[in-house]
């Protein structure tokens, strides 16, 4: 399989692009081949624009003939890369995986895809997602869940997890996703790929359908660090229609691959090693950090002692500011509205009664309870301040520290249907994610190793805000050192049930 | 912490969701669940913290007061349920008595 244009990298891709070797067009119809060939039994993608795709291909072709210095063209031209659908692609469908928004036609464009096309990047379609990015399993999708391409009876994590499973089985070579609380990084360690969360700020969230305004970052997920690198230096940076993103240089993220983490300073927190995890994961994630002091980091135990709040604090903030953004779903101006409504008032109630599925509709009433008069103190105000005691702890541990590792999920993939009806279960998946979207730091997650069962374990590196150049460098030479990432799901020889 | 029905019934009011018998059982009980895991921070002493809304400083974004071009109004209503006249078209939101107050 590793002969197959389908399962290039984005590097190896450009490299061939520029030498003439390969076309975008051959590269692009190689990978819609793929997906015609696996999806019916991945489901990753919820809308394929194969038309315009080719057409984007050829055009990136038109630039390559045309080009006197190839070297000098973008990275990603006539790379094919898929998008989570909770962003907006001018002309294409966005449904975030609601039926809320079944038809909705975005009229403008995110900054993150502008980006990538105006880097010629090819874009293939649109990705799976739990409803408004609430889940981790995709199972919350109202259309369909997307299957784990390593085992395909266990969820590909999520709520990125169209755009991991895609990546994961050669759908793409590259995607976006976005995270709140673990939605790139946990689907990414579930499906054996990389995934990064950027610092809050650090990449626009314009065009990025809002669901908690405060830790919403979106994030590329690779086959390898070195793409994940190429995917970031593309969409960072500084954008005036998001008053959030933050106006710092952006550094050339694959300049960072060094290959050498002498002396640097690697956090293990006791927190984030707890009862209950599989012990397979605990393993992986220890060999890999002994790796990392093998390669000549020094390997230090720190405390992070407000972890065991993470999940209260972010599963209030999340869900109060949900119930706020997604008051803008009301049947008027966009999507669904229910055709049984006689007056405004049951045009707000019975359009989001039918047009919500019921995880959204749980974290609405959550979030509406918390804010209410009565219990926003002991409540809402509570996590905010709990929320100051997390950013406190990465704070003093990054004076100590460079990275942080640990592990990205406590469990290798689980059955779909496992947890689909115990909320509470489904939000510890998250437990070691979560707490970076509060405290505003960046992370990644990329493959460690495999369980008995072969499922994918994600190791989790985690850097103060705006170093993703220091755990991209991480990340990168425990890559060069060890080859998780160059194993591929054998998803000819499974049977779909 | 364990809702009431009534107390699910009001949130539901205030989310302008309209929810089933059977859905707001559902929700009392799990929002009673989750809730009650939740209450291990009220043990946390935050009397000397400042609440984080943002790990951002707050700060004010200015530009130029200039005329630039923005969505149209056929683009504004591309996907409005319904229309008319370059509006978008609701029901009648007065002389109606059930606005669920």
């Amino acid at each position: 399989m590793a002969d197959e244009l389908y399962s290039l990298t984005i590097h190896e891709a450009a490299g061939m692009l520029r030498r003439g070797e390969l076309s975008s067009v051959a590269l692009t119809e190689a990978v819609l081949d793929r997906v015609v060939a696996v999806d019916n039994d991945v489901k990753a993608y919820l809308a394929l624009t194969p038309e315009a795709a080719l057409a984007d291909a050829a055009a990136a072709d038109a630039l390559f003939a045309a080009a006197d210095d190839p070297a000098r063209l973008p990275a990603l031209l006539g790379i094919p890369l898929a998008v989570k659908d909770v962003i907006l692609v001018e002309g294409v469908p966005t449904t975030c995986g609601s039926r809320i928004l079944e038809d909705f036609m975005p009229p403008y464009e995110a900054t993150v895809t502008a980006k990538l096309r105006a880097a010629g990047a090819v874009i293939l379609g649109k990705t799976n997602t739990d409803e408004f990015a609430m889940g981790s399993s995709t199972e919350n999708s109202a259309y369909f869940t997307t299957h784990n391409p390593w085992d395909l009876s266990r969820v590909p994590g999520g709520s990125s997890g169209g755009s991991a499973a895609a990546v994961a089985a050669g759908e793409c070579l590259g995607a976006l996703g976005s995270d709140t609380g673990g939605s790139v990084r946990q689907p990414a360690g579930l499906c054996g790929v990389v995934g990064l969360k950027p610092t809050y700020g650090r990449v626009s969230r314009y065009g990025l359908v809002a669901f908690a305004s405060s830790l919403d970052q979106i994030g590329p997920l690779a086959r390898d660090v070195t793409d994940a690198a190429l995917l970031l230096n593309t969409i960072a940076g500084y954008d005036p229609r998001d008053s959030t993103s933050m106006n710092v240089p952006v550094p050339d993220y694959r300049a960072a691959l060094t290959g050498d983490v002498r002396g640097l300073r690697v956090g293990v927190p006791r927190e984030y090693f707890i009862d209950g995890m599989q012990p397979q994961v605990e393993q992986a994630v220890r060999a890999a950090i002994d790796t990392l002091a093998a390669l000549g980091a020094e390997v230090v135990e720190i405390r992070l002692p407000n972890t065991e709040h993470a999940l209260p604090v972010y599963y209030l903030i999340a869900p109060a500011e949900a119930s706020a953004n997604l008051a803008r779903f009301d049947g008027v101006r966009y999507g669904l509205r229910h055709p049984d409504a006689e007056t405004m008032w049951q045009g707000y109630t019975m359009t989001r009664g039918a047009g919500f599925g019921p995880e959204v509709k749980r974290r609405i009433m959550l979030g509406t309870y918390a804010l209410s008069a009565g219990y926003y103190d002991a409540y809402y105000l509570k996590a905010q301040q709990v929320r100051t005691l997390l950013k406190q702890d990465f704070d003093q541990a990054f004076q100590q520290v460079d990275v942080i590792a640990c592990p990205t999920s406590p469990t290798t993939a689980f059955k779909i249907g496992e947890k689909a009806d115990d909320p509470l279960s489904m939000y510890l998946a998250d437990v070691f994610t979560l707490s970076l979207n509060l405290a505003g730091n960046c992370g990644l997650s990329l493959p460690c190793g495999f369980d008995a069962a072969g499922l994918p374990i994600g190791l989790q590196l985690i850097g103060p805000a705006f170093g993703e150049g220091t755990i991209l460098r991480a990340a990168h030479a425990y890559e060069q050192a060890t080859d998780w990432h160059l194993q591929r799901p054998m998803l000819n020889n499974m049977p779909a049930d | 912490m364990s809702l009431t029905t009534a107390d699910v019934e009001h949130i539901a009011h205030l989310a302008r969701l309209e929810l089933t018998t059977d859905e707001i059982e559902q929700y009392r009980r799990q929002l009673s669940d989750i809730l009650a895991h939740f209450d291990v921070l009220a043990q946390v002493d935050t009397s000397a913290i400042a609440p984080t809304a943002s790990v951002l400083s707050l700060r004010s974004v200015m530009r130029r007061d200039e005329v630039r071009p923005g969505l149209s109004t056929e683009d504004a209503l591309a996907n409005a349920p319904d229309s008319a006249d370059g509006f978008f078209r609701v029901p009648a939101i007065f002389g109606d008595d059930a606005n669920g107050g």
